[in-house]
């Protein structure tokens, strides 16, 4: 099977810091794959650069067999425009209401008018287990979980054929964690999306990750199935998984 | 040796990284300047905008502009009731105002309100990464952000430079008639008899101009800013002070090109 997104040899640095140091990852069209890693091991940066948020120094990223980082301007939105993304902390847009939140992909593509666009967020807020009658909120108005889910919302409005989980438990409680992972799998299944989540919760990379891959000293160390993260005997992995002070990373921290 | 190295170095450093942000800057607002031109369009944005840069503004623009013009003409008496050219009052009050008073001390009000908040906003946008987010979803942020605030600080500053010239004059009349004793009708002959449409719109295109400024600075500032709580509150305070300086810099520049005369 040909992979949905293919990426090598990517790099990027900020100043004298190398974040990536030749990323090789292939994700398979409507698989989810984890990616995990310390923090400030480069996650972030490795999405941000195939949304086109960050520029790479070098590598490539194919969407569909085709290098984004090639494209046109135009082509490469049209490539981006497939992935659905759903940020750490939510980002959420303050000054409009839930409802056009969600809507709000919809709307500057164009492709819905604004009074069918409302009742096309409320049909995806019930979707992630949200009433009616939280649309014409403010996002401020929301709890942690709640603004979770409106992002999620968000995400998957324009039912992408790729999407992006940046950190999806972050901040919430257990319970509420396992509720997110649980409408992101269902998510993902219903729209047969193609996904990558970066995580460091091993319970909801388990949940949510059908291969998983580790982000270590800016290259992929590990790739596998995510049930077997917690069986793996990587010592980086393994380390990392079970959370122990002593191995291969803290021994680089020392270095 | 090593020290006049590192000095020359360190200015060097200074000089390019001076360079770079000029040239950041251009980038920005030309940038900006083009995206107010292009679809598409946000009119709801850009009537907000007006709300926050104009009539939110307009409070603290028109009591600085009374006192002002009340200031002006209790000082203008004090000098020139010693050479008994007490009638001069009225025509140095109306064009200190429309020329050079009413455009600037609106640019500084609306830089330390406005654009403050536009800086905040935008700053806040990007450190919770809102602005990262409309990317991702089809949204140019240039476009959705920053070409609304500029549109709106060019109308927004000659329409709030026009009220501060009437109520600057307001405040310079209501001093010289009541305090001063000047005849109302006669302080009103020469208020517009000295005063020439061009005054009038020298200010009106300085206030323009300001209003780019604000506005760029504060999109500018917010739209690059880092590093949390911290990072909005420096570029904030970047935003002011730039923009401040900018204004009174342009003042004198605009001054020169026109009323050379």
């Amino acid at each position: 099977m040909n992979p949905k997104i293919r990426i090598r040899g990517l790099k990027k640095a900020f100043g004298t810091k190398i974040v990536l140091d030749g990323v090789d990852l292939d994700v398979l069209t409507g698989t989810a794959m984890v990616v995990i890693g310390g923090s400030g091991t480069g996650k972030s940066v490795l999405i941000k650069s195939i949304l086109g948020l960050v520029t790479p120094d070098a590598g490539v990223i194919e969407i569909d067999g085709e290098d984004v980082l090639k494209a046109g301007p135009r082509r490469a939105r049209q490539l981006r425009g497939q992935i659905g993304m759903l940020f750490q902390n939510g980002a959420l847009f303050d000054s409009i209401p839930v409802w056009e939140n969600v809507a709000f992909g919809l709307l500057a593509e164009r492709k819905i008018r604004r009074a069918a666009a409302r009742t096309k967020a409320i049909e995806v807020l019930a979707q992630v287990g949200l009433a009616e009658n939280v649309a014409d909120l403010s996002p401020s108005e929301l709890s942690g979980g709640m603004q979770k889910r409106v992002a999620l919302a968000r995400a998957i409005a324009s039912e992408p054929a790729i999407m992006f989980f940046d950190e999806p438990t972050t901040g919430l409680d257990p319970i509420m964690g396992a509720v997110i992972d649980e409408l992101i799998v269902d998510c993902v299944k219903r729209l047969g999306s193609t996904s990558i989540a970066i995580t460091h919760d091993m319970a909801s990379a388990q949940r949510i990750g059908d291969t998983a891959a580790m982000l270590y000293n800016g290259k992929i160390t590990w790739t596998g199935p995510a049930q077997g993260l917690l069986t793996s005997d990587n010592p980086v992995v393994d380390q990392f998984t079970h959370g122990r002070s002593a191995g291969p990373i803290q021994m680089a921290l020392r270095r | 040796m090593n020290a006049i190295l590192g000095f020359i170095a360190a200015i060097g450093a200074a000089v390019l990284d001076a360079v770079a942000y000029l040239g950041e800057l251009t980038i920005f607002g030309l940038t900006g300047l083009s995206h107010i031109f292009r679809p598409p369009f946000y009119p709801r944005l850009i009537g907000r905008s007006l709300m926050e840069i104009g009539f939110f503004s307009l409070p603290v623009v028109a009591l600085t502009a009374l006192f002002t013009g009340m200031v002006l003409a209790l000082q203008s008496y004090t000098g020139f009731s010693r050479f008994n050219a007490e009638s001069a009052i009225a025509s140095v009050v109306v064009l200190s105002v429309t020329r050079e008073l009413g455009p600037v001390l609106a640019g500084l009000m609306v830089s330390g309100r406005a654009g403050a908040a536009m800086a905040a906003e935008l700053g806040t946008m990007r450190v919770t990464d809102q602005i990262d987010a409309l990317s991702t979803l089809s949204t140019d942020p240039m476009k959705y952000l920053v070409a609304p605030r500029l549109l709106a600080g060019i109308i927004a500053l000659p329409l709030l430079v026009a009220i501060a010239d009437i109520l600057g004059v307001c405040g310079g009349f209501i001093v010289a008639t009541w305090r001063l004793g000047f005849n109302p009708s006669t302080y009103l002959i020469n208020t517009f008899a000295n005063l020439r449409v061009e005054d009038v719109v020298s200010g009106l295109i300085k206030a323009g101009v300001f209003g780019f400024v604000i506005a760029l600075m504060g999109c500018f500032n917010g739209y690059r800013s880092r590093g949390g709580a911290q990072g909005v509150g420096a570029a904030t305070t970047s935003a002011v002070v730039a923009a401040s300086i900018l204004i009174l810099a342009l003042d004198y520049a605009l001054t020169q090109v026109l009323f050379i005369k």
